[in-house]
């Protein structure tokens, strides 16, 4: 195991060069129960381990209510753990990490604000000059399709282009640490087909470290290196899927003979836990 | 572009038609009352024209303004101070707890009782000068205003306070750059809300003791039976009351994002 994933730190390192400056991610059999109004407690994640190497683009799969958005904000530092631990380059996380960026699963962008102001917030909010990240605000606005839309409001925008949106905001201070729960669950297909490649895209010119969670098996499998596969009640991961088709990876590797394979492998758990049934 | 201009044009035609229809429709209501009037064989101690009430205005100009000076400063007071404390304790209930199970009932349930009839008490304890009149427009302007802070800070979905906190943001910066924001819709709509009802507040307040005032104007001159006189007062304190309410829409323009600039 630890052996595989010293091929996978080597690869990704080899794969981005000089920008090798992803974040590790190691998280050590945390728990987390929540506590309902009621007084009910709820396990949300039980005893899970993972690691995530430094530039890795890891994709995490589970049906509805499994403790995928629990697993994200526990590691943006959103969400205490009950119990166990989570390190970020070796350091415990306690609040949120100044090396992540997070892209939720609807836009968040600010209404009063233009698309250069949102994707500027972290900026502001980290006290930096902003007139830094002009170039750069260009740069991702270019990378992601949207040169001109500068000085547009949210409400001018289409649903895919807020999202878009969003993403440049995560990456506007090059997070080592790029965090995705669902971020593209709310478009239409040809949006998300768009969105898949562009990601792919930035990803690899960019280096750092993805945690991608999706109910897509297709999509994990196309843009991971590694597939992690949760089930639900108690949250725990049930396999971890290393993805051996060689990037940049094209459309048409959805029909290469290894994906059809990993879609087979991941849905034969989901049928095995109950998750999916054929009737 | 193009889009934009098609939509703009039906829509300024429209606007000229609502507005000409509703200008139509009270002037057409005036001069039925100016034609009434003398038909019916009314007295103008009873129902004075509006003609008669123009006029009047026009004459006692400067003895109208003076009272209205002193009414619109007791309401700009009232009003300053509902604002300056009603705004805090919003922040105050929407921030803690206690404050919030303890404050937030009581005032729910004191917003019911009519402030107005606390007028006569009000003069029994602050005396006959401003101050029970800018009290009572203070108290009748302060429950919307926190109400409407609350309310507007309570609104924020909890999504964005996270994707705040994952920048590592402050709770300062969050207010500055989200919590405020996004509240200042619904405190300017207390606002508006409030600043009608100041007016109110500081007249009732001289109908019941003063020496000065538009109320105080308006209750000498019935009692003479001047009734064009008392429409006047009536007529000004409208128009105070409207440009009280386009003032604070004025700042409003300036300080909150429009929605529909951007559509
Ligand atoms: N704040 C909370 N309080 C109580 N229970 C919660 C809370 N947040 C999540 N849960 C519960 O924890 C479990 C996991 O929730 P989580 O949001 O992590 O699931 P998910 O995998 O992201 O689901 P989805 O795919 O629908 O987004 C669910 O059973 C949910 O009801
Ligand atoms: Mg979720």
């Amino acid at each position: 195991m630890s052996a595989a994933m010293e091929v996978v730190g080597v690869a990704t390192a080899q794969r981005t060069g000089k920008m090798a400056k992803g974040v590790a991610v190691h998280i050590e059999g945390v728990t987390k129960v929540y506590e309902t109004r009621q007084g009910d407690e709820i396990l949300a994640l039980e005893r899970t381990d993972l690691t995530i190497e430094p530039s890795e683009f890891v994709a995490v799969v589970g049906p509805s209510g499994c403790g995928k958005s629990t697993l994200l904000g526990l590691i943006a530092g959103l969400i205490p753990a009950t119990s166990g631990r989570i390190l970020l380059d070796g350091a415990e996380v306690t609040r949120p990490h100044p090396q992540t960026g997070v892209v939720f699963q609807s836009d968040l962008l600010l209404q009063w604000r233009t698309v250069t102001e949102n994707i500027l917030l972290p900026i502001e909010i980290k006290r930096r000059h902003t007139a830094d990240y002009l170039p750069r605000v260009e740069q991702l606005l270019e990378q992601v399709g949207l040169q001109g839309f500068d000085s547009k409001y949210p409400t001018e925008l289409s649903g895919g282009m807020r999202q878009r949106v969003a993403i440049c905001r995560a990456l506007v201070q090059q997070p080592g640490l790029l965090l995705m729960d669902e971020p593209f669950g709310a478009l239409d297909a040809l949006t998300r087909e768009q969105m898949i490649m562009d990601l792919q895209a930035m990803w690899l010119s960019a280096g750092n470290t993805v945690l991608f969670i999706t109910h897509g098996i297709e999509e994990a499998i196309f843009l991971a290196d590694r597939v992690i596969v949760m089930s639900p009640r108690p949250g725990r991961v049930d396999l971890s899927l290393k993805i051996d088709i060689e990037r940049p990876r094209r459309w048409k590797d959805h029909i290469d003979p290894r994906f059809v394979d990993y879609v087979a492998q991941v849905r034969k758990i989901f049928e095995a836990k109950g998750v999916l049934t054929e009737r | 572009m193009a889009t934009r201009q098609s939509k703009a044009r039906p829509r300024i035609l429209r606007s000229v038609l609502e507005n000409g229809a509703s200008t139509a429709l009270a002037a057409v209501l005036l001069i039925a009352w100016q034609v009434a009037v003398p038909l019916l064989g009314i007295s103008e101690f009873v129902l004075p024209t509006p003609w008669a009430i123009i006029a009047r205005i026009w004459n006692d100009f400067a003895l109208l303004m003076q009272h209205a000076y002193v009414t619109g400063l007791e309401v700009v007071f009232g009003f300053g101070i509902a604002v300056l404390v009603g705004v805090p304790t919003g922040l105050t209930i929407f921030y803690s707890r206690l404050f919030e199970k303890a404050v937030y009932p009581l005032l729910v349930a004191l917003q019911t009782i009519p402030k107005v009839v606390l007028a006569p008490l009000l003069v029994l304890y602050l005396g006959y000068d401003w101050a029970p009149k800018i009290f009572l427009a203070f108290l009748i302007s302060f429950f919307p205003i926190v109400i409407s802070t609350v309310v507007g800070l309570q609104t924020l979905e909890k999504a964005m306070v996270d994707l705040l906190r994952s920048m590592g943001a402050t709770e300062m910066q969050t207010f500055f750059k989200l919590r405020l924001p996004t509240a200042l819709p619904s405190i300017f709509g207390g606002f508006k809300v409030a600043i009608s009802l100041a007016v109110i507040g500081a007249v009732i307040g001289e109908y019941v003791a003063a020496q000065r005032g538009l109320g105080y104007l308006q209750l000498q001159a019935s009692s003479q039976f001047d009734t064009t006189l008392s429409f006047a007062a009536v007529v000004v304190i409208s128009a105070m009351g409207v440009l009280m309410f386009s003032a604070v829409s004025f700042v409003e323009s300036k300080v909150v994002f429009q929605r529909e600039e951007a559509k």
